[in-house]
């Protein structure tokens, strides 16, 4: 079972309605105790940083997602993947959850339009099971107007917006965030939640 | 970079596509769930729902298809029609649509623009627009699907949406929608020239190399079209790959 964490995220549903569409047992939550017993944890998140944090907060689940995510795999989506990192500056400085290190800027070029949205290509520089059977090209889609600045050993695959924008990224161990939505991605999109419950497994 | 989009768009009255779709395996031609999973199946990059008779009676019927449709489709999905408040807003994204799109309720209460930007973010907001030469060198706004001329340039309207915070542009020239002709290239350029925020080029497309024409031509990131898929005269992919093979950037 994969617990998807209930703290109000625009998200939640679209993400839910992917993980019946493909059969994956989830429930979505707030409760200590399921996030223990689940295989998996699936962190949604759409809008701004400090807000998403703060209702993080109140749900009062923010130690056990930590402890959680040594032991089993998280997946961060879109606002929940920026919130894995170290902190983030906007609309001030927020700190996140600290699961990777790095931090969350706007995306610089003053030569492309933010938001960053729509399907752009992965390019993948290395290899995990989340991408595992998915045929390239791999467009995914993207909306945010954020991105996250890490190590390349962070990254499993970046997308070109006029500058290096991690896509896919992980602790290299139970940790990964994905900066587009799976759930707005098309056949590959569900592919990688796919893969993300084989990892469960 | 971004890749370019082909975007169906399903007229729905009373729950059903208008006319029908015609696609090999889908029994009910009007169903617009199933209409919609086959587009979702075919490739297109973003699914477009339009309300055409938007009667307030008819609200629930038509959020039922849009509730629907986000439980097997999984590309992001607009909606219009009849949306004119803050509130209708919200009440389509919470069905289960990405983007809200507007066109009359838009031009008749700019400032719905901006509510809806601020409330939801820009990415949530489309603004249509139907617009037709007047005969003086520019363009003029249409309201009511094209029935009400109001006396609006287009090409202030256009840098009045960016001003207000909209996502998108979608751009239908009244003078090539039906014609089959191709899209309205002029038209688009004008628009690409006067705003930074993607714009979709919408009415007119009727053979397989329109597509490629608009994205080589003007500045247009999407490309929509409603019954030349729906009839089955040109699929998703044959449109794709045309596009492919003169080296745009396709999904």
């Amino acid at each position: 079972m994969i617990a998807v964490i209930d703290y109000g995220a625009g998200n939640l549903f679209s993400v839910c309605n992917a993980l019946k569409y493909l059969n994956i047992t989830h429930e979505i939550t707030k409760d200590v105790d399921v996030i223990h017993r689940a295989d998996a944890v699936i962190l949604p998140g759409v809008g701004a940083f400090p807000a998403a944090m703060e209702s993080l907060r109140q749900t009062g689940l923010i130690g056990t997602i930590r402890e959680n995510a040594t032991k089993k795999p998280l997946l961060g989506i879109c606002l929940g993947m920026q919130m894995l990192f170290d902190r983030s500056d906007e609309n001030g400085i927020c700190d996140g959850l600290g699961l990777i290190s790095g931090e969350v800027h706007r995306i610089p070029s003053k030569r492309v339009i933010i938001p960053h949205m729509g399907w752009n290509e992965l390019v993948i520089t290395q290899d995990f099971p989340l991408l595992s059977n998915i045929e390239k090209p791999v467009f995914t889609y993207f909306v945010h107007s954020y991105q996250a600045f890490c190590e390349d050993r962070n990254i499993i695959a970046y997308c070109d917006y006029d500058g290096k924008v991690p896509a896919l990224v992980t602790d290299g161990k139970f940790v990964f965030g994905a900066q587009f939505h799976p759930e707005k991605s098309g056949e590959k999109g569900l592919q990688m939640l796919r893969n993300f419950e084989e990892l469960a497994r | 970079m971004l890749a370019k989009r082909i975007i169906p768009c399903l007229d729905v009255r009373h729950g059903k596509v208008v006319k029908g779709v015609n696609f090999e395996g889908v029994k009910d031609v009007g169903d617009p769930v199933a209409c919609a999973a086959e587009y979702n199946r075919q490739g297109a990059d973003e699914i477009v729902f339009y309300d055409i008779v938007a009667s307030h009676e008819g609200r629930g019927t038509f959020l039922d298809v849009v509730r629907e449709t986000a439980k097997q489709v999984f590309v992001p999905l607009t909606v219009g029609g009849g949306i004119s408040t803050v509130e209708d807003m919200r009440e389509t994204l919470r069905a289960g649509a990405d983007k809200i799109s507007i066109n009359s309720s838009a031009v008749k209460n700019p400032k719905l623009i901006s509510e809806g930007a601020e409330v939801f973010g820009s990415q949530c907001i489309v603004v249509g627009i139907d617009a037709k030469r007047n005969g003086k060198g520019g363009y003029s706004v249409y309201a009511n699907g094209g029935r009400i001329d109001m006396q609006v340039d287009l090409l202030e309207w256009v840098q009045e949406i960016e001003r207000r915070g909209a996502g998108e542009i979608c751009l239908n020239s009244i003078d090539t929608d039906g014609v089959r002709g191709g899209f309205d290239l002029e038209m688009l350029k004008d628009v690409c020239s006067r705003v930074r925020i993607p714009v979709i080029a919408s009415g007119g497309a009727g053979k397989l190399g329109d597509f490629a024409t608009v994205f080589e031509q003007t500045d247009a990131t999407a490309a929509l079209a409603a019954s030349l898929f729906h009839f089955g005269e040109l699929t998703i992919p044959q449109v794709k790959d045309d596009c492919r093979s003169k080296g745009i950037l396709i999904r």
